[in-house]
């Protein structure tokens, strides 16, 4: 997995709140056997009309957001669909974090396995955000996740938090099956222990 | 010792590793897999020589993008992406020797329906699939939600998931419902109270007399959309009618183990006293028929009700609801029994069970349908073969219906059923998102009985008036 540790970036505002999985990526695009070029599909039926031409005014087609690898996005994020495509499309495109002030379950927890940072903030905060993402391609933001602060692009600091477990994998790239798999005298213990207890399982 | 809920009792019993900051590894009893959210993760495996660590606790079957029409044994008959996964699929339960239900086979059908059908999902078990319906088997007691395909890939090689606890949420229903209301009508009617995010970071355990009235089939459904309440997980306490369903089932332990397992499924309820974070009360006997007017499954009304105004929401809710009856064709003010209804849905594992199957030829029963199209998608094999058998698929073939083949289907339109550009379908299944049921498409959530109304009417319909 690709490591996330320091971004300064530009921020694209997407204020909708409960944009869907099936917004993200659409599900023509699921039927992939591969995990990568879903980029150039993100956010397809917003994006694109049905000849393929780009929507003008779609937040990602503006010349000001095309280079986004930050979203700033209205609440419930994620929500629908457990499709990994979705943060695999977010990475494609070259995406790397995204703030909201909350999260889908599975939503959250996919993006932590493709490098992604999914960052929880309060209202305020996320206004503040939101207003400086409509700044444009000027205002950059910077996203800190050692310190776990996010810097707008006028110098105001703000903290987020994140689970450490998590916070580890993503600042060092770790593959969490391979640390798993450290402990697989725990799971054999427990594998045996279980068959004794609940043997129809 | 303290007053545990069900969630902790099955969490604890499940408990493989717990590191310091709380962060355990959650063994997994039943792993269920389908063909599009599984080729990367056993390509993934593959790639690092990994195996299955536990192929027997594995079970298959192709669901989301297989036709339903006949013919589908022969894969030139499938378009060539839906023919790629399966072949995959077909592939992968082959070579990692993981249970698995082919196409050809009559137990075939949903993964939600299939596992409770054939007995994998049992009280008290940890029960995950890269499928966000997943929840579904919380309706046994069993502590079962959707992953991604990168923890399907970890569940493949480890068994089990790296998790953080939840949250207890307790839904309690109290009383009794009223006629032509189902356990649809309460799932909805619950997101409509609580919104989509209501329950994120919680497990959410439903209760109460309602909940305890209603089949298997019923709490299934309740169950199922959990997850569009936000939650990680839906749960129900099993009890006589969850045994009597389990029991003789397939993969249902026997004999000896049969008791012994009752001996434990019987302690799995929360204790008096148990702590939840947050508690909802509806009371039954106020849930009406339910229908969704907009883009999200919060946008719930009762089918007596008219389509709302973006002012009469809050905060990021208007734009969402300008949005949505644009999206819809909508007009605030209007009667939602006014809205014409193109295409009618029965099936998805919302309402693909022979429950719902009843339910729905309960009212179309010598009569046609008044809309352009109409469609019964059985859950299973052996749902369509039973529904076959108890004159339900004359019922609906002699009202206008298409009877088909087991499957996603038109849920999420990833096979070629799908709504064309501004079709407006009444849909059982569990999502109204925008193009979910295809391109630019519009769905109105509802029970199998208002499907079944609206299908003999032409229009959204109160099925009271029916019954």
């Amino acid at each position: 997995m690709d490591k996330f540790t320091k971004l300064t970036g530009i921020a694209a505002p997407m204020p909708l709140v409960n944009i869907d999985t099936d917004m993200i990526i659409p599900k023509v695009f699921l039927k992939t056997i591969k995990r990568s070029g879903l980029g150039v599909n993100l956010f397809d039926e917003m994006r694109y009309d049905r000849q393929g031409n780009e929507i003008e005014d779609f937040v990602l087609n503006q010349p000001q957001y095309r280079e986004a690898e930050i979203l700033v996005a209205g609440d419930n994020f994620g929500c629908g669909s457990s499709r990994e495509h979705a943060p695999w499309a977010i990475k494609d495109y070259g995406i790397r974090c995204v703030i909201s002030t909350s999260f889908a379950d599975i939503f959250f927890n996919n993006c932590f396995k493709n490098g992604i940072l999914p960052i929880v903030v309060s209202e305020e905060e996320h206004a503040l955000l939101m207003k400086d993402a409509e700044k444009g391609s000027n205002a950059r933001i910077t996203v800190d996740l050692e310190a776990q602060e996010v810097t707008t692009s006028d110098g105001e600091v703000i903290a987020f938090e994140v689970d450490a477990f998590k916070k580890h994998c993503l600042l060092n790239g770790l593959d969490d099956i391979g640390l798993t798999m450290e402990k697989s005298a725990s799971i054999d213990a427990f594998e045996a222990q279980a068959s004794q207890a609940r043997p129809w399982v | 010792m303290a007053p545990k809920t069900l969630y902790d009792k099955i969490w604890d019993a499940h408990v493989a590793h717990e590191s310091e900051d709380g962060t355990c590894l959650l063994y997994i009893d039943r792993h269920l897999v389908h063909e599009v959210t599984s080729p990367q993760a056993f390509e993934g495996l593959r790639m690092a020589g990994r195996k299955v660590h536990a192929p027997d606790k594995t079970i298959a079957v192709p669901d989301h993008n297989v036709p339903t029409t006949p013919g589908r044994e022969d894969p030139s008959n499938m378009t060539e992406d839906s023919a790629i996964q399966v072949a995959a699929l077909d592939k992968n339960a082959k070579e990692f020797g993981i249970h698995y239900y082919p196409v050809s086979d009559v137990r075939q059908g949903i993964v939600h329906i299939v596992g409770p059908e054939q007995g994998w999902t049992l009280p008290g078990m940890t029960v995950v699939c890269g499928d966000s319906h997943t929840a579904t088997h919380g309706a046994f007691g069993a502590l079962a939600h959707g992953i991604g395909t990168s923890e399907v890939e970890h569940v493949l090689a480890t068994q089990t998931l790296i998790q953080k606890k939840s949250k207890n949420m307790k839904v309690e229903i109290t009383g009794k419902l009223k006629p032509g209301v189902t356990a649809k009508d309460i799932t909805l009617a619950v997101i409509g109270a609580t919104g989509t995010a209501g329950g994120t970071g919680y497990v959410i355990e439903y209760c109460g007399e309602a909940i305890r009235d209603l089949t298997m089939e019923g709490r299934m459904t309740v169950c199922n959309m959990a997850i569009e309440g936000g939650a990680r997980a839906g749960l129900i306490a099993p009890d006589e009618t969850t045994f009597e369903y389990v029991k003789g089932r397939p993969h249902a332990p026997k004999g000896a183990q049969w008791e012994a397992a009752m001996d434990w499924w019987k302690t799995l309820y929360t204790d008096e006293g148990a702590h939840f974070d947050k508690v909802v009360t509806l009371k039954g006997e106020d849930i009406q028929p339910v229908v969704t007017w907009g883009t999200s499954p919060e946008d719930v009304l009762p089918i007596t009700a008219t389509v709302p105004a973006p002012e009469d929401f809050e905060g990021g809710k208007v734009g969402a609801a300008q949005r949505a009856l644009e999206y819809m064709g909508l007009e605030p003010g209007q009667k939602l029994t006014d809205i014409e209804i193109d295409t009618v849905f029965i099936g998805s594992c919302t309402n693909g069970r022979i429950e719902d199957l009843r339910a729905a030829a309960e009212i179309l029963k010598g009569k046609k349908i008044a809309v352009k199209r109409a469609m019964v998608v059985p859950g299973s094999g052996l749902v369509r073969a039973q529904a076959e058998e108890e004159g339900l698929a004359d019922i609906f073939k002699e009202a206008g219906f298409e009877w088909r083949l087991a499957g996603c289907s038109m849920c999420l339109a990833m096979n070629p059923d799908q709504l064309s550009e501004h079709e407006r379908c009444a849909a059982t299944s569990n999502r109204n998102f925008e193009g979910r049921q295809g391109y630019k498409g519009r769905t109105h959530l509802v029970s199998p009985a208002m499907a079944a109304a609206a299908a003999v009417t032409g229009k959204l319909t109160d099925v009271r008036e029916m019954i």
